[in-house]
Order: structure tokens, then C-alpha cells, then sequence
């Protein structure tokens, strides 16, 4: 999916690197993001694409590096201060407020993040973020009852309550069955469509490759890949990192022909599901 | 452990009832004066504890540093001659300020370490106090001057003090259902449900729980001024007595955690029965109180308001909150 | 040589302060739960010491044996008959309660004993020794050498036996343990009636040294609290650590500022191990 025309760049990432005792989680990163993308984060298990997010969100504080936003340098701002200039994400292990309705969750999203709000103005505009995504109904019941899918399309409803430029959705397709998830990738269509930049950190290709205008790959914490989905899943150093490096030798594509079934390299796998399939091979 | 939502109505119904106890004067008895005045204080030390451990679900054991800070600050000020409503707003702005700068550090601890560092404070407060005797005369305890002139009857001043510190519960409760009403109590709703996740919406979760800390022991720093110029005479084993860290707890769960109206409740009723207690059985009252306790916590987790909760939707009605 | 003295007694000390908090910190590590019972076990170990001296003329180390598999018992049948209950509750319910046994069991002491001070007092004496200008009296080495053996008994069940290993996996992960076939709640009973024990065993320790009183528990408890923080909680070590440091620090503490200001000095370590490193010397970051 092409990007949009014009961008102007709305978060720059410089040599962001981030630790923890010995290991290295974030490993000087250089990424920019433009407004109005869908950029795609991708990367095997434990590549550290939570913790990057974590970092540009204030939740750690970067071992090294910068992060801009709208040109300004928010390297250490605290998770409600970046909450308040616009950022906001959603959680892996969805956080909601078990007790508090789903109206509450939302507007309690809506007034915190944004000056000016009553909670009378909060409330209206949760009721409104619940009937986008879909749970106008539930709106009085306590999150502890809902659904997973519910929950994470609540999770959803409050990061828009916030009314972000730049939006984080940490695997919001986990646990979701092929409905959900496409009922989920029109929902990120129509949020970009407001106008929202949104970087999914998603292990479904299917997901990645309709959706996103751009995707990166991080591996071990390093930044290994960026470009279009197409490129990206094509580039032998990922399909390498997702398969090992055998795999990606094997299935290297020849100069101008395409070989046997090869062009599919990461494409048809649910990657971060243990089962890698040969070229070919359909699930 | 459910939140118990205090409604409009039940709030009404408290005030109401606060309303009536003003009256208890008019019954002429000293004796009652003097149970008011305590449960008045048992009170406000439940409702403003509420603040911190029910909304924001710290387990705060600081009331006895409070109520001994007040107790020291109001009798060292009443003895260099001040006003009594001096020391009291002294004491206050002073504890909220102490509370407000404390809490950003001792917040930072979750659990038990906030429990211990808490409980620790006072036991440092008193050691202090101890210690400083040119101050606070020490271990042989401060005498406390007369601060009220022109009441010669025992029941003209018990009476004062009846209605000084009913006045402090009925300010403390209703800045206490203020609170809860506010965004602030609203964030710290959310701070009790998950704190990560109300960072990531945009509370200053710092902020808001040193509020809470600072509230929760504006009114008891407050009481602790009346107390000590109430009975003249104070100890810091008295009243940095790890008993008023523990009680005013116990108050808010046998009312339910999480609402002032419980927690007026859940005073008053432990009152009651601590008063029944140590008139029956004065050498074993704190092992009966001991056993209250734990009975409480194994089959009424909830607290009494539960009760009514489950009455009330028995009942057909449902309860908004 | 005041030097040296300070820090003999300081060690004294310090081993006796293992021992009093080592049951404390494993109950708190494993369960979660802040046993306030756990001064007044010590106190009551105490009065075992004394009373089985009394009436049947059994030496401290004698009465070891005997308070170890009673309040072994005793710390057991709480856990499993009323703690258990709340074992999943917030901290404030599980503070509250112990707090509540706690008033019950001081309660009856108080009744039973009354308040007065009662000293065991060993006939014939220990006496001291003297070595050079070090003096060192002799019941307390014994009970210091006591407190030593009887904290790395408990380090050693928690190694080597598979009761003590199966404890440890609870502590470590309590789904996981569970899903490899240990019984957690009787998991939860042994640790607790471990600590118990330990705390029983430490009064009767203690009442080779100091005098004997309701009133004396909550200091103890003070003092467990104080090793838990300073040392790291739930481990033998750091209750070894944080006990020797603690003594060591309060020692010092009496000769510079005066023995008066002890607790002071202890509570104010706390504090500041609270907000510095609340894991303690030993702990590990992020366990609570």
C-alpha cells in the first residue's frame, strides 16, 4: 500500500539504544516515522519492539539517543507527559481498569490526556470512541466482563479518547480469529483515515502487508530492515531472522528469475508460531 | 476487592445523620459528650485514611505519625500562648506540606514496603519526640494549657470539644466526598485499578497519590491539635500509638473500602463496640478487639456496606453509582 | 580495644538478629504475608525457655528441641486453618489479620504472664570471659553460636531437603510449582510453620539474655522488619546480612550517640533503605 504524498516527519528516533544490566534491548535505532503513515514493526520474539515502544513512551528511560517529536526532543518525558502531547499505545496483555465500565475506562482516557476536559465532556466522547469501535453496548459493563476481542477493541477506544497524532497498537490481532482481525484492520484503516499515524507492531503477515505503507524489521534490538512491505519480506537478512539463515539461503531469490516458489519468504508464515513451512507449502 | 460505590443517596443519608449527632449536647450528658468526641475523631481519622488507602489503595499505616505530629504541634503552639484555631491551621498546612513532599518519596513503594515505610515514620516521629524534650517535654509527656477561657462548666468545654471536633469531621467529610468526586478522585480511582496503565493516559500518578497522602492526613494532623488541647495532657507513646495506625483501617474495612460513607459507618460501629468491649471486659478488651478483627476480615470482607449492597439489590433497586 | 569490643558486640548481636528475622523474612518472602504474630512467637518462645527451666530444670538448649516441633505445630495450624483463607487478599487485609491474632495472642500472654519482667536466670551462672580487656559474656556467645546453627539448619532444609526446595519453588513461582505437583498450600503451612519455629527458637535464645515480657514484642518485631529490609527478603542470607549489619551499625551507634537512640537509629536505616534500596543489601530488584 503506497504512503501518503506529501509527509512531513512527525517522531525521529536517533541512535536510540536502551539496556538493561548486560543485555541490550534497543540497539541504536534510527527510525523516522512520517505523519499519516501506517508503519509496520516487525520482528521475531523478543526483538525488543515492546521495549522500543516503551522508550519512545517514556516508560524507560533511553540508555542513550534522542527521540523527536514534532522536532522536539522527548527523551525524557514520563509516560503521562508523552500521553499529553499526543502519543499513545496499546498494551500487548491489555491493561484496562478491570472494575470501571467501559464508559469509564474511555473517559477517563479522554480526561487525563487532554486539557480543557470535564468529565460530563470526557464522558460524551468515550460514548462516542465506544460506538467507533463498535461497543456501544457494553458501554456500562465493568471491563472485567468483556470479552478478550471486547477488550481489545476497548483498549483501542481509549487510545483514541486520547486523541493522538501518533498512535502505538502493540499486537492488537493476538488472540483474535480471522473476523476479528479483519474487523480490526478496517478499524486501522479508518483510524488512519482521521488522519492518526499509526505504527503497528504486528507477527501477522497478512495484516502487515495489506495494511502498512512501510515496514521496518528489528532483530535483537537493531533495526535490520526498512521499506516497503514487499521489500521487507523479500529481503533474505529478515526472512534470515524470522527462519535462519539456511532458510533464507535456500530460498534466495536468482537474479531476475524467480525460483521455484521462493518469492514467498516470509509472506505466508504467522511468524512467532513455532511451524516454518518449506516455500510452497500453503497452510 | 470490589470498589463500594457511595451514591448520592447513601451520601445524603450520611449527612443527615451528622447533622443529628450535632445535637448530642442537648442530652446533657458528659458521658456522651465524651464518646461523640471520639467517635467524631475515630471518624475523621477512617474517612481521611479512606483517601489513601481506599481511593488510592496504598496501605498508608501513617495516621499515628499524623495525629502525633498534630498532637505536638498544636500543644507546643497552645503552650507558647497561641490560638487554638492558630494551631490548628498551623498544624494542618504544616502536616499537608510535610505529607505532600514525604509522599513524593515514600509513594514510590508499593505494598508492604509502603505499609512498613509508613508505619516506620511514625516510630521515628516518636523517637524524635522523645528525644527533643526541651520541645516537647519527652518521655514525662506535655502539659497543655487551658484553650478555651470563659467555659467554667466540665460540660461547657466537653461541649466545645464535642462540637470542635465534630466541626473538623463534617469539613473532612465533605472535602473527602469532594475529593472523590473530583478528577482527582477519579485519577486515583484509576491508580487503584492499574497504575501503569493510568500513566499511559496521561495521570501524574506521582502527583495525585502524594495528594492523597497529603489529604489523608490533613484532617487527622488537624484532630490531633483538638485531642491533645482536649485533654490537656499527652505522651508520645499516646499518641503515636501504633493503635491509631491499625484502628482507623480496621474502621474503613468493617465499613467498606473504598467509600467515606463506610468509613463514617465503619467508625462509629467500632466505637461502639470498643466502648461495649472495655466496659465488659476491660482485661481482655484487646484480645476481644483482636478477635473482632479477624472475624471481620474472614467473613465480611466487603464491610458493612456490602451488606446494605446486597440489600438494596435484593430489594429490586440498583445501585448507581 | 573499644573497638574491637564494639564490633564483638556488635556480631553478638547481629547473629541474634539473624535469628529473629531469618523465619520472618522466609514467611514474608514465600507467602507474601508480614506475620505480626512473629514478636509475640518470640516472646512466647521465651516463656517456654523460662517456664520449662522452672518446672522441669531443662537448659535453654535443651528447651531448643522441644519449642521447635510445638511451634512448628502451633505456626502450621494457623497458616492452614485461618491465613489460608486470605491468602490471595491485598497486603492490607493479611497485615490486618495478623495484626488482629496478634492482639489475641499478646492479650492472653499479658493475662497469663502479667507485664512484669521475669529473667531466666541460669544457675549456675555462665559468667564471662575475659580476654585481655575484651570481655564477653558467656551466655551470650552461646546464644549467638545457637542463633548461628539453627539459621543455617533452616538455610540447609531450604537446600538440600525437597520440602525446603519445594518452598523455594513456590516462592520462585508459585503457578509453576503448582503445575509440577507440589502442594502449595501445605507448602504455604510448612514455611510458615518454619518461621514459627524459628521465631520460637530465637526466644528461647533470647531468654538466656534478656528479660522476658508481653510488652517486648513488638520491638522484636521492630527488629525483624528492620534485617528484612536492610538484608533482602526471603532469603538466609540476606537475613544474615541485614542481622550482622544491624548490629553491627546499632553497636556503633550506642558508643557514638547513646544506647537511647537505638531504635531511632534503626527505624531511620530503614527509611532510608525504603527509599534508596528497598530490595535491601542482598535483594533482588522488582520482587515485593
Amino acid at each position: 500500500m503506497p504512503g501518503p504524498r506529501s509527509m512531513r516527519e512527525l517522531l525521529r528516533l536517533v541512535g536510540v539504544t536502551r539496556r538493561f544490566g548486560g543485555l541490550t534491548a534497543v540497539n541504536d535505532v534510527h527510525l523516522t516515522v512520517g505523519e499519516g503513515e501506517i508503519l509496520g514493526l516487525i520482528g521475531p520474539n523478543g526483538a525488543g519492539k515492546t521495549t522500543l515502544v516503551n522508550v519512545i513512551t517514556g516508560v524507560h528511560r533511553a540508555s542513550a539517543g534522542q527521540v523527536l517529536y514534532e522536532g522536539r526532543d522527548i527523551t525524557r518525558l514520563r509516560p503521562y507527559q508523552s500521553a499529553r502531547v499526543g502519543i499513545a499505545r496499546t498494551f500487548q496483555i491489555v491493561q484496562p481498569f478491570p472494575e470501571l465500565t467501559a464508559i469509564e475506562n474511555v473517559a477517563a482516557a479522554a480526561l487525563f490526556s487532554q486539557a480543557g476536559m470535564s468529565q460530563a465532556s470526557a464522558r460524551a466522547s468515550a460514548a462516542a470512541q465506544l460506538a467507533f469501535v463498535g461497543l456501544g453496548e457494553m458501554a456500562d459493563k465493568p471491563a472485567f466482563s468483556l470479552t478478550l476481542a471486547m477488550r481489545k477493541r476497548l483498549e483501542l477506544a481509549k487510545a483514541l479518547a486520547m486523541k493522538p497524532r501518533l498512535l502505538f497498537l502493540d499486537e492488537v490481532n493476538a488472540g483474535l480469529n480471522s473476523t476479528e482481525v479483519d474487523h480490526a484492520k478496517q478499524l486501522i484503516r479508518e483510524v488512519a483515515g482521521r488522519g492518526v499515524t499509526v505504527v503497528l507492531i504486528e507477527h501477522l503477515m497478512k495484516v502487515v502487508l495489506t495494511v502498512c505503507h512501510r515496514v521496518v524489521v528489528l532483530q535483537n534490538g537493531a533495526l535490520i530492515a526498512d521499506g516497503t512491505p514487499k521489500e521487507v519480506v523479500n529481503d533474505p537478512q529478515v526472512v534470515g531472522a524470522y527462519l535462519g539463515k539456511k532458510y533464507a539461503q535456500l530460498h534466495e531469490p536468482q537474479h531476475g528469475r524467480q525460483s521455484a516458489g521462493a518469492q514467498s519468504g516470509v509472506a505466508d508464515t504467522s511468524v512467532g508460531v513455532a511451524d516454518t513451512l518449506p516455500a510452497g507449502e500453503k497452510r | 476487592m470490589s470498589a463500594v460505590r457511595t451514591t448520592p443517596r447513601s451520601f445524603r443519608i450520611a449527612l443527615v445523620l451528622l447533622v443529628l449527632l450535632a445535637g448530642l449536647p442537648f442530652l446533657g450528658s458528659a458521658y456522651a459528650l465524651r464518646i461523640g468526641t471520639f467517635a467524631c475523631m475515630y471518624a475523621i481519622m477512617a474517612v481521611s485514611w479512606n483517601v489513601i488507602g481506599g481511593f488510592a489503595g496504598y496501605p498508608s499505616f501513617a495516621t499515628a505519625a499524623f495525629f502525633g505530629f498534630g498532637a505536638y504541634c498544636g500543644g507546643i503552639l497552645l503552650g507558647k500562648s497561641w490560638t487554638l484555631l492558630a494551631a490548628v491551621s498551623i498544624a494542618g498546612g504544616a502536616a499537608f506540606v510535610a505529607a505532600l513532599l514525604f509522599g513524593m518519596v515514600l509513594l514510590r513503594l508499593r505494598g508492604h514496603y509502603f505499609a512498613i515505610g509508613s508505619l516506620a515514620v511514625a516510630e521515628v516521629l516518636r523517637e524524635l519526640t522523645n528525644t527533643a524534650s526541651n520541645l516537647t517535654g519527652g518521655g514525662m509527656g506535655l502539659n497543655i494549657p487551658l484553650a478555651v477561657k470563659g467555659s467554667d462548666s466540665v460540660l461547657g468545654e466537653a461541649t466545645f470539644f464535642f462540637w470542635a471536633m465534630w466541626a473538623m469531621l463534617f469539613l473532612c467529610f465533605i472535602s473527602v466526598r469532594l475529593i472523590q468526586t473530583s478528577k482527582l478522585g477519579f485519577g486515583l480511582v484509576c491508580i487503584k485499578q492499574n497504575e501503569s496503565a493510568a500513566d499511559m493516559i496521561g495521570v501524574n500518578a506521582t502527583l495525585y497519590k502524594s495528594l492523597a497522602f497529603a489529604f489523608s492526613g490533613v484532617f487527622v494532623a488537624m484532630a490531633g491539635v483538638l485531642y491533645a488541647a482536649w485533654v490537656h495532657y499527652i505522651e508520645p507513646g499516646d499518641v503515636f500509638d501504633v493503635l491509631f495506625a491499625v484502628k482507623p483501617i480496621v474502621m474503613a474495612l468493617l465499613g467498606g473500602l473504598g467509600s467515606p460513607v463506610g468509613a463514617l459507618l465503619g467508625a462509629f460501629a467500632f466505637l461502639g463496640i470498643e466502648e461495649l468491649v472495655w466496659r465488659n471486659y476491660l482485661q481482655i478488651h484487646s484480645g476481644v478487639l483482636g478477635f473482632l478483627v479477624v472475624v471481620l476480615l474472614l467473613f465480611l470482607p466487603h464491610g458493612l456496606m456490602s451488606l446494605t449492597q446486597s440489600l438494596r439489590s435484593r430489594s429490586g433497586r440498583k445501585a448507581v453509582a | 580495644m573499644l573497638g574491637v569490643q564494639v564490633i564483638l558486640n556488635g556480631l553478638v548481636l547481629g547473629c541474634l538478629y539473624a535469628c529473629i528475622a531469618a523465619g520472618f523474612s522466609l514467611v514474608w518472602g514465600v507467602l507474601n504475608v508480614i506475620n505480626l504474630m512473629h514478636g509475640s512467637f518470640i516472646v512466647l518462645g521465651s516463656y517456654l525457655a523460662w517456664g520449662a527451666y522452672q518446672a522441669l530444670g531443662l537448659g535453654p538448649w535443651t528447651t531448643l528441641l522441644l519449642a521447635a516441633p510445638l511451634f512448628f505445630g502451633l505456626g502450621y495450624a494457623v497458616q492452614r486453618g485461618i491465613l489460608n483463607r486470605v491468602i490471595a487478599a491485598p497486603v492490607l487485609v493479611t497485615l490486618t489479620l495478623t495484626f488482629g491474632l496478634d492482639l489475641m495472642l499478646n492479650n492472653a500472654m499479658l493475662v497469663a504472664f502479667k507485664a512484669d519482667y521475669r529473667r531466666l536466670i541460669l544457675d549456675p551462672p555462665l559468667g564471662t570471659w575475659s580476654m585481655g580487656e575484651l570481655v564477653v559474656p558467656v551466655d551470650r556467645v552461646i546464644a549467638m553460636l545457637f542463633a548461628l546453627l539453627l539459621t543455617l539448619v533452616l538455610y540447609a532444609i531450604l537446600r538440600r531437603s525437597r520440602v525446603g526446595r519445594a518452598i523455594v519453588a513456590v516462592r520462585l513461582d508459585r503457578e509453576a510449582a503448582r503445575l509440577m505437583g507440589v502442594d502449595v498450600p501445605v507448602i504455604y503451612a510448612t514455611a510458615f510453620g518454619f518461621g514459627a519455629a524459628m521465631a520460637g527458637c530465637a526466644g528461647v535464645l533470647l531468654a538466656m539474655i534478656f528479660p522476658i515480657s508481653p510488652i517486648s514484642s513488638g520491638p522484636y518485631l521492630g527488629k525483624a522488619f528492620v534485617v528484612c529490609v536492610l538484608g533482602g527478603l526471603g532469603s538466609v542470607p540476606g537475613a544474615v546480612v541485614g542481622g550482622l549489619f544491624l548490629g553491627l551499625i546499632e553497636s556503633v551507634g550506642s558508643i557514638v550517640l547513646g544506647p537511647e537512640h537505638a531504635v531511632t537509629l534503626s527505624f531511620s536505616l530503614l527509611i532510608v533503605f525504603l527509599i534508596v534500596r528497598p530490595h535491601g543489601l542482598l535483594g533482588k530488584r522488582g520482587f515485593e
